[in-house]
């Protein structure tokens, strides 16, 4: 009974340096495999695309939130529920493009990066690149064509962690039915 | 208060999953001798009583099993056809069960894209803009209801008219498909769930959705 009812808070807990650490040898891991930082940004993007793909639904399923409007309302249920939901930490919209295509996400904590330091020999690596690729592919899912990519990162000295979002075009084909 | 059935179909209109809740009532056995006073004809790949009704034998009724062993499409379990069969006086008396035929897992396959189809009708024909697809279908023996997430899936349940509460068991099947069937990474999507647990957690919510039902006034 206990699985049934209360799935909309999450009411299994898990250790949070238990998921940096599984990130973290994740990410150690590629960069041996592949030895070529740009190749290991790549398949981060790509893990963190599939990873997006099945998370949209486990988050419509228990968000019960309808389709929303425009991009400006897109990118506050990312902030203030995806984010909230999967990460636990709410990041701040801001930098809107003048077309309103175009946002930034400051992230003032993120799970993935506690305890971590970049080496120097590793500056172009993108350590966080999953969760681009996880936005690309929820996005995708719910017919939203995104380009989404790391302008500042804290693990490579900059003040802030910014992602910058960027709406491509609405994914006409294969649109459920009743959605215009 | 009984759901009929589930069915999930994915993006495309296949269908990737189903599930029968219900055991077939109008089905009847008897012992014949010959000659047979029902006419039976073929139609369809089945063998079915085109004249002549008792017992609970109606037209239309499909030969299910004869002898107890369960007869396949035409012919019998050991390959004879069951007309031929039922010609010889020799083969009497035999005992043959008649019932409704269930569906072959080809044709839900068919009426899963027909459906799918015909779902966008309901968008299509409406006054106004933005309309959903069809989410009710109302016959005097069920009611189909169908929920379509943001993604493309649909979720269709066959339950019977008075049956309440399928709104929150829809929600609670997305939920159920969200963590057994997508959070196993061996499942492909769009492929059709072949997942244990899947099963399992979708019998026991229909289950309880249908003990609930009984209160009268669900959700």
């Amino acid at each position: 009974m206990s699985r049934q009812s209360n799935r909309t808070t999450d009411s299994k807990k898990m250790n949070s340096e238990l998921f940096t650490l599984t990130y973290g040898a994740l990410v150690t891991q590629l960069c041996k495999d592949y030895e070529n930082d740009e190749e290991v940004n790549k398949q981060l993007d790509k893990m963190g695309y599939n990873i997006g793909v099945r998370l949209i639904e486990d988050f419509l399923a228990r968000s019960s939130i309808g389709r929303c409007q425009d991009f400006r309302e897109t990118a506050d249920v990312i902030a203030k529920v995806a984010f909230k939901m999967y990460l636990g930490t709410t990041p701040s919209v801001t930098n809107w493009s003048p077309a309103g295509d175009e946002f930034s996400l400051i992230l003032e904590s993120n799970p993935l990066v506690d305890f971590v330091e970049l080496p120097d020999n590793h500056n172009t690596l993108i350590y966080s690149n999953l969760l681009c690729g996880a936005l690309r592919g929820s996005l995708e899912m719910v017919q939203m064509a995104v380009d989404v990519k790391f302008v500042q990162d804290t693990l490579r000295g900059d003040n802030v962690t910014e992602i910058r979002m960027k709406f491509i075009k609405r994914i006409e084909e294969n649109l459920p039915a009743g959605d215009e | 208060m009984v759901i009929f059935s589930v069915y999930l179909v994915n993006k495309a209109g296949g269908l990737i999953y189903q599930y029968d809740n219900y055991v077939p009532r109008a089905e009847a056995e008897k012992t014949f001798s010959f000659p047979l006073d029902l006419v039976l004809k073929h139609h369809d790949e089945k063998v079915v009583v085109s004249f002549g009704q008792r017992d609970g034998i109606r037209v239309g009724h499909a030969v299910l099993s004869i002898n107890g062993v369960d007869v396949i499409g035409k012919n019998t379990a050991e390959g004879k056809d069951i007309l031929e069969y039922l010609k010889d006086a020799s083969n009497y008396p035999v005992s043959i069960r008649f019932g409704r035929a269930r569906l072959s897992s080809n044709e839900k396959l068919m009426l899963a894209s027909m459906f799918h189809s015909l779902f966008a009708i309901g968008s299509q024909l409406s006054p106004d803009a933005g309309s959903s697809g069809i989410e009710m279908l109302e016959t005097d023996v069920f009611k189909l209801h169908c929920f379509q997430t943001l993604t493309g899936i649909k979720f269709i349940v066959l339950a019977d008219p008075r049956q309440s509460g399928i709104d929150a068991l829809l929600r609670k099947i997305y939920e159920i498909y969200s963590d057994f069937a997508l959070k196993n990474p061996f499942y492909s999507l769009e492929m059709p769930i072949r997942c244990e647990l899947f099963d399992q957690n979708l019998k026991s919510a229909l289950e309880i959705a249908e003990k609930a039902g009984n209160f009268g006034a669900g959700s």
